[in-house]
Formats: structure tokens, sequence, C-alpha cells
């Protein structure tokens, strides 16, 4: 069932992130993005990751489209092919591939034999007490790096008077 | 259920994302990849929580914090796109060469 189900989202996050890098149409780039980031929150449901999952959906599919939509929109690009693709595209596509072949033989050798048990799912409770007893000095920190991006972006985009 | 294939369809992912920052133009397109690679780096983080039954879920709070500067570095790129094309009126990366030796 859960290969079913993998074997499925597996392959449209494949067609999706190949169109996305591929396409023409900018605003069809962004929604090969959503499905994208759609099925990668769909792997996060399956492996029992569900806070992650519905995190993926908030700010992801629900922020992060939004502002790059928004940035499309504001930098009104050029559609095209020859406008899109910059003039290195043959090296770029040969150190994807090569950067796949090696990556996808090591973890496929290291991880050959080893299989997922699927137990009950973790609740939020559990993954909050996580972060909120052991992991929470990094949790802190994070928020003033979000902070501190905010501020930045804020004073980079502003007009000067 | 067996696990390579999950990692080979990870670092497929991440291949696409390099692909994509080093083939495209556009600045906003660059900025897409970069998300296709974190969130191939986040699969392999939730996975291998699951497959080592981590107790303190150090697998899946890292995706959150993984997601969490994704956004900031989002936000952040954007304004700099966006302040690059009101001074050259363009978002080409191949015409933003002043800092390149």
């Amino acid at each position: 069932m859960q290969q079913v189900v993998f074997g499925i989202v597996a392959a449209l996050i494949v067609f999706a992130a190949v169109r996305l890098v591929t396409t023409r149409n900018l605003v069809h780039g962004a929604l090969y993005l959503l499905g994208v980031l759609a099925g990668v929150a769909i792997l996060f449901l399956l492996f029992l990751a569900e806070f992650v999952a519905w995190v993926q959906v908030l700010v992801y599919i629900g922020a992060v489209v939004v502002l790059l939509l928004f940035g499309l929109m504001l930098t009104r690009a050029p559609i095209g092919h020859m406008a899109l693709d910059s003039q290195t595209r043959p090296l770029a596509a040969v150190v994807a591939l090569a950067t796949f072949g090696i990556t996808s033989t090591i973890v496929w050798k290291a991880f050959k034999g080893q299989t997922i048990h699927f137990s009950k799912p973790d609740t939020v409770n559990t993954l909050g007490e996580a972060i909120f007893s052991r992991y929470v000095l990094p949790f802190e920190i994070v928020s003033v790096v979000l902070l501190a991006a905010l501020v930045g972006a804020v004073v980079l985009a502003r007009k000067e008077e | 259920m067996p696990v390579a294939p999950v990692l080979v369809l990870s670092s497929f992912l991440f291949s696409v994302g390099i692909y994509g920052v080093l083939a495209r133009r556009n600045a906003v397109l660059v900025l897409m990849s970069i998300e296709v690679m974190l969130n191939a780096v986040n699969i392999n983080l939730v996975v291998f929580n699951l497959l080592l039954r981590s107790i303190s879920y150090i697998g899946q709070v890292f995706a959150l914090f993984v997601i969490t500067i994704a956004a900031a570095e989002l936000g952040v790129g954007l304004a700099i796109v966006i302040l690059i094309f009101r001074n050259r009126a363009t978002v080409s990366i191949d015409e933003v060469n002043l800092m390149k030796w």
C-alpha cells in the first residue's frame, strides 16, 4: 500500500521537477514548483511526519509560492526559451547528471537491504515536547535569524528617499 | 518498504535543482530551483528520522529548521532581485556581473 502511494507521488514529483527546469513559461514554472512541493508534503504524511507536512503546506504552498509569483509579476521577465536558459546549459546538464549518478549509486549501495517499518504515527505533542525541551536553544536562534531576515528584506526592498 | 528508492528520489530532486540553478538565467527561477534542492534535503531528514526510529525527533526538528531558513533565504533573495530589477531593469543573471572577476 505504502509502496503504491510512494510510486504514484514519486512519478508526480519527478514529472513536475523536470518540467520546472525545462518550461518556457515563468508562471507555469511556479505551478510546477507547486506540484513538487505538494508531492513532498504527501511524502511527509506517508513517512509519519504529520506536523512537518502541514508546515510544508502552510509555509511553502501558502507563502513561498505566492511570494515567488509576486516576484515574477514585479519583475515582468520576458517569455521564451532563449531568454530563460543560459549559455551554459549542456555543462549544467553534465554536472547535474554526474551528481545524480554519484549520489544515487552511493545511497543505493549503502542502504540496499534496509527497510522502513511503519509504526503508529508520531503525534504533534511529542514533536512539540522535543522542540521546546531538547532543541529549545536552536529554536530560539532560528527565530532570531528569521527576524533578522525579515528586517533585512524590508531594508533592501525599501525605496531610498 | 525499502528505503533506497526514497533516497534515490531525493538525490534526483537535488540534481534537478542543481541543473536549474546552473542552466537558468532568470533570477526568480534560480530561487525556485534552490527551494527544490532544500526540499530534497527535507525528504532525507524525515526518512532517516523514521528509519533510525529517533526518539528525540532530530530529523523532523531539523526539517522544520530547514523550512524556516528557506523562508528567510527566499525573502532576502527576492528583495535583492527586486532591488537589482529596480536599478538595472533586468533580472538576468548573465547581465549582473559587476562583482565577477
